[in-house]
Order: structure tokens, then C-alpha cells, then sequence
């Protein structure tokens, strides 16, 4: 851990984050559902298979160009299930408010999050409210738990990576942390980015149809790319090489990248998936996605390879290659 | 931190700032130290102030430089054919 | 991007590589220091390594001004951050930076110190006229690229009379670090790939002692791929040659006289300290800048008390011989094992700039050795 207190790098998804949860929290609550540490746990009941998430949402602002709290933590928990293999069919939602918050801007919130539901074709089935003194939940925070039914078309783990099995991104990474920070008001650019928030279980329906070809899938979100690939090379105990070029990513948003020295692939999305299919399903996986609105910008980024010493690599257009490392400090705190 | 940027100019908003578009995202950029850059050249940015004008003459003088470093390239790999030419008896 | 794109054009990265092949002398090594913290990401990002002959190694220098400043003098910027009135305003990559005890400003904002990130040192002016009631302390750190931002910056608030800023400044010179470099005993370095962005203030002359004391090639460089290879180039063409002299491959943005008005503003806010400690290379004299008499009043340093402290860098760090070319990172015992760039012991792994932190987090993949010695 960074010292005896937690510190902001240890909620950004990198390696400080790792060290939280598996070195306090998996160590103190260890259990068989908790272990594969997925997006989803898996819970059997009465012989129907079921997968189950939590999230939270302590996004500052609560607004920001493309969405909003209330948007985000219902399009983060339906992804949540989609990604593990699972229609999503519920969830709740519960509220830390701190006095003082505006009735009229908690309306609209709540407001947004049925919208969101509406489109995901989600119910919010259950939730509870608690509010704590001024100057605590900075506004408000969102906590979120979820629950699908695992499409049986599905067989879906990291451990089914194979080597030679194509890495596939639904569209353009890093809209969604651009314009959380471009909200902030801080740093003075103008760009018309929006968040990426978007429900992506109709993609992941379309992509179940390939059936075991179809390996694994993941929502990019805090840590962006290269920290979710980071986890699919280490749980897969392979290296995942990517084609620089071939990353999607808008033009604007790569010129705002480079003048605050961020590099794309370590900022959030929240629209986005990654998605790893066996070398002979890659065409179909990119036609169906791109058939899709939310997939219009997919692409085939990269292969994984068998290796000793599991990496995430990135060939350069120059014939020469890097590592991208696991994020080590956070570039963007507090954006989902 | 020696990181500069290369941006348009789009306009003066006083006598030390304008507003500077870098590939669709806009920044207002001091430019006490550039003077003389007028909307529509170029400028490098370097934590919100101009640093220098991008100089177009030397910009494309360095491409040329890149340009004849790919033809040499591309010379340098290919089979000589005037050879097989002369043998057949054409001009060369 | 234009500016960008075109001088990262594949072909022409590939071309340029190939016309090194026939500029070396087989099996003549050649030690070539690039001094930008710039162009050693940008080595490292591009994976430009890889495409040098053998014979030619690249050294990384002490180009990374968040890297040089010693631990002393970090904990003295978190002394004046933990202050209830202050609010320290500082650029984002020296937050992770860690002082004595490895505290760093990430960890005093996380105990309650209002620490700030900003892109810009006008931006923590900004803040000083937002929010008049706080003490605004921006940290000055940067090289002769930076410290024209942060002298018009003190303009602009001695001009606007605005009383609640003051600058902690740590700016320091890259000349006089290139003579402590050549100056040191077994340094082995053949020719320099001179900083592009330093030099469009600074502008070429004052590399010109490096040809005529030292006898070395200076080439001043970008930093695209292109920019990069081609000064390798010219400066295998120098050493083949038998010639020293300063090159300006960078003359889309880089005019030999610099930039007069940036100068005229360092030298009416900065003076020159007598001399100032770089973590890994000790104590170079007239290297670092202080704000002058006539802007005292935003002198941070005068405005508080600091520790002052002197730390030294642990035994085991070899900081100083991979600053010198004297030793690779994997060479350092501690290198990937006590020092990584989540825990650095030393200034190469501080920032992802740094020499060993920029091979740890994209080249440690490279394991191949260039040439037996």
C-alpha cells in the first residue's frame, strides 16, 4: 500500500488499486465467488445461473458533457453484467446524499437514471437513501448493485484465452475521462467531447451469438485499455500485443491527450468494450459490432501470444515496440 | 515536462493572449513571447505560453530532407535496370 | 496533428534508420547522450531503440528537471503545502515525487493538504485572484522551457498587485549541467542530441562551449521520431568526420538567437544561484535560478521558513554513473527490485522521464545487450 493512509492512487484502477483490494480486501474476505475478482460474480441458485455485481459512482462533477451520475451508474452496473456474459434484468441503487443538495437536481438525476434504465431495458427494482452532514459525499454518491441471467450461448473466462486469439475495442477510447475533466473546469480547454456512457448489452448479446469463440470480454473504464488488458494478460498468463495504429482514437481527443501529456490508453471509458474471440470469429465479431450503432468504430487492435513473462506490448509503426505497464499514478482522479 | 505542442492561431483576444486550436481543442495561450504571430500561423505551446513561431520554410525544408531520405531508401533497393536495357541494344 | 504527423511518418523513420547502417564504423562503439527528459520518453514511446545499429548506444542525461530535484527540497515544498492557509499549486508529474521518508505532495494532499494540479503557472495565479483568502504557492520546476512561464508569471502578479502568490522555485539551467557531465572524470560520451525545446529560448550558442572545450558534437533536436534519428544521423556524420560542431536540426521552431523577449524575462525575474544541489549529480554551481531582489515579495522561500534539509540518495543508487553513461539501469543493483517507479530510491526512476523509470515501464522487454564490451 502507498504509506499507512489510502491515497487517491489507490481508487484509480492501477496498481495501487490492485493492492487494495487483493491485499486488504480479498485477504480479509476471501470466499470461492469472491476469488475470480471478475466484473460479475457467478451465483448458482435453484439450478438458474445468475451474475451479480456492485459498483459505486463518485464522479465530480455530477455533470458533464454526454451524461451525468445518475446515467453512468445505471449504463457502469447493466455493463458490468453485459461483459460477463449476462442479460441484465435489475437493479438498485442506493443514495448518500449530503444535506443541503438541491431537491429540483436530485429529481433530475433520478430522472436521467429511468431514462437509462428505459434504454438499457433494465428495472431500478430496489433502493436506499442516507444523508450525511454538509461537507460529507461531496454532493452525492451512487452505490449500485446488479443482477443478469447468464446468456447460455456464453462461455465466457479469462482463462479461454488462447494464443493467436484476436483483441477486438467497440470504438474510440477516452472520450469519457476528456470530458469528465474538461467539466472540471481546471484546465482550461475546449473541445466538444462527450462522455461515451452508453448500455452495451445489446452489443454483447449480438457478440454471445459466436458462441465459444467468443473468450472474454471487459468494459474499459477507470485505468482505460491498458489497464483492463493488463488484467486480461495476467489472468491469462499471455501477452497481449497491440498495433499502435490500429487504436481508435477521435482526433480531437488524441490533441487533448498530448498537451496534458496523458496517454490514451490509460483513461476511462464508459461506452467501450474489449472483447477477445478466437483468430477464425475475428471478421464475424467485427461485423457484428460494427453493425451497431454503439460499435460503429470498432476495430481489431491486436493478438494475444504466448510468453513467459505475460506483457501488454505495443508494436510501433517503426518496427519497434514498448510495454504498457500497469498504471502505476492516477492521471484523472475521480472520474467514474 | 519539455512538452510542446504545436497549434494554430485563431484569433487575438489582447495584446497577450489568443485563442489557439490544437487538431479540434481549442486553448486561450499567452503569447508575450511571440509578439509577432498573427492569426492562422502556427505557434508551439508550452504550458499555456507560445514558445516560438513554427517557421513553414523550415518546416518544409525538413520534409524535403525527409522525402529525398525515403527516395534514397527506395533507390537503394532496387534491382538496376538499365543493364538488361543497354543489352538489348536501347538508348539508355 | 499536423507539425506532428508528418515528422512520425513511418517510411520516413524506416529510411532514416537505414542510412544510419552506413554511418557507423563496424564494431566502433559510440556513446551518444540525449539530455532531454523529452527525448527519452519519446525514445522510449516510439520504440526507436530498436532501430540503432549496434555500434551506437544511447545514454539518457539528466534532461528530466522533476527528476533532479533533491529530496531536501521536495520535503520543503510539502512543509509549505501542509500549511492550513496554503494551497500548492504544482505541475502534475512532481505530486508522486517522493521527499526523505518517501512522502511525497500525492500523500500530503491525501492527510488533508490542499495540494492542486495545474497545467499552467497563470493558472495558479488564476486561483490567487479567485480565492483571495488562500496563501497560493505555485512550484516552479522546469528547465529554461519553463521558467519563461513562471518570470512572466510573477510579472503579471507584481503588475496586478496580487499579494497572495508566491512562487517555490526550483528552475535550474541545462549548460552548466552539460559541463558537469563532461566535466566528471570517466565520462564517456561521444556526442549530444541537444534539447529542442530548452533551445527555442535559450537558442544554439550556448552549446557552442561543448564543441570548442569538450571537442563533442552538438545536434539540437525534436522531438518526433523523425527529429530524433535524424540528429543520430548528423551526429554520426560529425563524429565520422572528425568535425564538433553545434547543428540546429530543429529549425522549424528553434532560431539560434532563442527567443530575446523569453530571455529578457528570466533575466529580470531570476538570478543565478551560486549553486544548486541536482539529485544524482550533487552540487553544480551556477545551475539553478532564484527569484531576484525585486520580486521578493513572491519569493515563497522568503515567505516561509523551510527545513532546508540535505538528503542524500541511499547507498545502493547508481543515479549518478547512469547520468553520466557510466552505467545502464539493469547495471544498478537496486534497479526493478528496491527501486521501481512506485518506490524510487533515485532521481533515473522518479519520473516517467527518468532514464530507469522510461526503460522499466516500456523497454524492459528489451533484454538484448547491443555489443559485448
Amino acid at each position: 500500500m502507498s504509506g499507512e493512509v489510502v491515497t487517491l492512487a489507490d481508487g484509480a484502477g492501477g496498481k495501487a488499486s490492485r493492492r487494495l483490494v487483493e491485499g486488504l480486501f480479498l485477504e480479509e474476505l476471501r470466499n470461492p465467488m469472491l476469488e475470480p475478482l471478475g466484473d460479475a460474480a457467478l451465483v448458482a441458485a435453484n439450478g438458474t445461473r445468475l451474475a451479480f455485481t456492485t459498483d459505486s459512482y463518485v464522479v465530480r462533477p455530477l455533470r458533464f458533457p454526454g451524461g451525468d451520475i445518475g446515467e453512468l451508474a445505471v449504463n457502469g452496473t447493466v455493463n458490468d453484467l453485459a461483459v460477463s456474459g449476462a442479460v441484465p434484468v435489475a437493479l438498485s441503487a442506493g443514495f448518500v446524499i449530503e444535506e443541503g443538495f438541491p431537491l429540483d437536481e436530485l429529481r433530475a438525476l433520478a430522472a436521467s437514471m429511468a431514462r437509462a434504465a428505459l434504454g438499457a431495458g433494465v428495472s431500478v427494482a430496489a433502493g436506499d437513501t442516507k444523508v450525511v452532514e454538509r461537507g460529507a459525499a461531496d454532493g452525492l454518491y451512487v452505490t449500485t448493485a446488479g443482477i443478469g441471467l447468464l446468456d447460455l450461448r456464453a462461455v465466457l473466462g479469462v482463462g479461454r484465452v488462447r494464443p493467436g486469439d484476436r483483441v477486438l475495442v467497440s470504438g474510440g477510447i477516452a472520450e469519457h475521462g476528456i470530458a469528465v475533466m474538461l467539466a472540471r473546469g481546471n484546465l482550461e480547454l475546449e473541445l466538444d467531447v462527450e462522455s461515451d456512457t452508453a448500455p452495451l448489452n445489446g452489443l454483447t448479446a449480438a457478440l454471445c451469438a459466436l458462441g465459444p469463440e467468443l473468450r472474454w470480454m471487459r468494459d474499459p473504464t477507470r485505468g482505460g485499455l491498458a489497464t483492463t488488458l493488463n488484467e486480461l494478460a495476467a489472468g491469462a498468463g499471455a501477452t497481449v500485443v497491440l498495433d499502435e495504429t490500429a487504436i481508435p482514437v477521435r482526433d480531437d481527443v488524441r490533441a487533448a491527450c498530448e498537451i496534458l501529456g496523458i496517454d490514451p490508453l490509460y483513461v476511462a471509458n464508459e461506452g467501450k468494450l474489449v472483447a477477445v474471440v478466437s483468430p477464425g470469429s475475428a471478421d464475424t465479431a467485427l461485423a457484428t459490432l460494427r453493425s451497431h450503432p454503439l460499435g460503429a468504430g470498432a476495430a481489431v487492435i491486436g493478438e494475444i501470444r504466448a510468453d513467459e513473462d505475460p506483457l501488454v506490448l505495443v508494436d510501433t509503426p517503426f518496427g519497434g515496440s514498448r510495454i504498457v505497464d500497469m498504471l502505476v499514478g492516477d492521471p484523472l482522479p475521480r472520474i467514474c | 515536462m519539455c512538452l510542446g505542442v504545436p497549434g494554430q492561431i485563431l484569433e487575438r483576444v489582447d495584446s497577450d493572449l489568443a485563442r489557439v486550436d490544437f487538431t479540434g481543442v481549442r486553448r486561450t495561450v499567452n503569447v508575450a513571447f511571440t509578439p509577432d504571430a498573427e492569426p492562422g500561423d502556427w505557434v508551439l505551446v508550452h504550458v499555456g505560453f507560445a514558445l516560438a513561431r513554427i517557421d513553414e520554410d523550415e518546416a518544409r525544408a525538413t520534409l524535403e530532407l525527409l522525402g529525398e531520405a525515403i527516395a534514397a531508401e527506395l533507390d537503394a533497393s532496387q534491382p538496376e535496370p538499365s543493364n538488361s536495357l543497354q543489352l538489348a541494344g536501347e538508348a539508355p | 496533428m499536423r507539425y506532428v504527423d508528418e515528422y512520425r511518418d513511418a517510411e520516413a523513420v524506416r529510411a532514416i534508420a537505414a542510412e544510419l547502417r552506413g554511418l557507423v564504423e563496424p564494431g566502433r562503439r559510440v556513446k551518444l547522450m540525449e539530455v532531454c527528459g523529452g527525448h527519452t520518453h519519446a525514445i522510449y514511446r516510439h520504440g526507436l531503440e530498436a532501430l540503432l545499429p549496434g555500434e551506437v548506444e544511447l545514454v539518457h542525461g539528466p534532461g528530466c528537471p522533476v527528476c533532479v530535484i533533491p529530496m531536501g527540497r521536495v520535503d520543503d515544498g510539502i512543509s509549505i503545502a501542509e500549511r492550513p492557509e496554503v494551497t500548492f499549486a504544482s505541475f502534475g508529474d512532481m505530486l508522486r515525487v517522493p521527499g526523505g521518508r518517501r512522502r511525497s505532495l500525492l500523500e500530503a494532499k491525501a492527510r488533508g493538504a490542499d495540494v492542486r494540479t495545474v497545467y499552467s503557472p497563470l493558472d495558479a495565479l488564476g486561483i490567487a485572484q479567485r480565492e483571495p483568502e488562500r496563501e497560493v504557492v505555485f512550484f516552479g520546476v522546469g528547465f529554461e522551457t519553463t521558467a519563461p512561464a513562471t518570470a512572466l508569471t510573477l510579472q503579471r502578479a507584481r503588475e496586478l498587485g496580487v499579494g497572495n502568490f508566491s512562487v517555490f522555485c526550483n528552475h535550474v539551467l541545462i549548460g552548466p549541467a552539460l559541463r558537469a557531465i563532461l566535466d566528471s572524470p570517466d565520462t564517456e560520451i561521444d556526442g549530444f542530441v541537444g534539447p529542442g525545446h530548452v533551445s527555442t529560448v535559450i537558442g544554439t550558442r550556448p552549446y557552442d562551449f561543448v564543441c570548442s572545450e569538450y571537442a563533442r558534437p552538438v545536434v539540437v533536436a525534436g522531438f518526433e521520431p523523425t527529429d530524433i534519428l535524424r540528429a543520430v544521423a548528423m551526429l554520426l556524420r560529425q563524429l565520422r568526420d572528425g568535425r564538433a560542431e553545434v547543428e540546429n536540426a530543429y529549425g522549424r521552431v528553434v532560431r539560434d538567437e532563442g527567443n530575446p523577449r523569453a530571455l529578457a524575462a528570466l533575466d529580470e525575474v531570476f538570478a543565478v544561484r551560486h549553486d544548486f544541489e541536482w539529485r544524482g549529480l550533487g552540487a553544480i554551481p551556477r545551475s539553478g535560478l532564484r527569484i531576484a531582489d525585486a520580486y521578493a515579495d513572491w519569493d515563497a522561500e522568503r515567505r516561509f521558513a523551510v527545513p532546508g534539509a540535505r538528503i542524500e540518495d541511499p547507498k545502493a543508487c547508481r543515479c549518478g554513473d547512469v547520468l553520466r553513461g557510466l552505467a545502464k539501469p539493469v547495471d544498478c543493483g537496486v534497479f526493478g527490485t528496491a527501486c521501481t517507479p512506485e518506490r524510487p530510491l533515485g532521481t533515473c526512476m522518479v519520473s516517467s522521464e527518468g532514464a530507469c523509470a522510461a526503460y522499466y515501464a516500456y523497454g524492459r522487454h528489451l533484454a538484448r545487450d547491443k555489443m559485448p564490451v
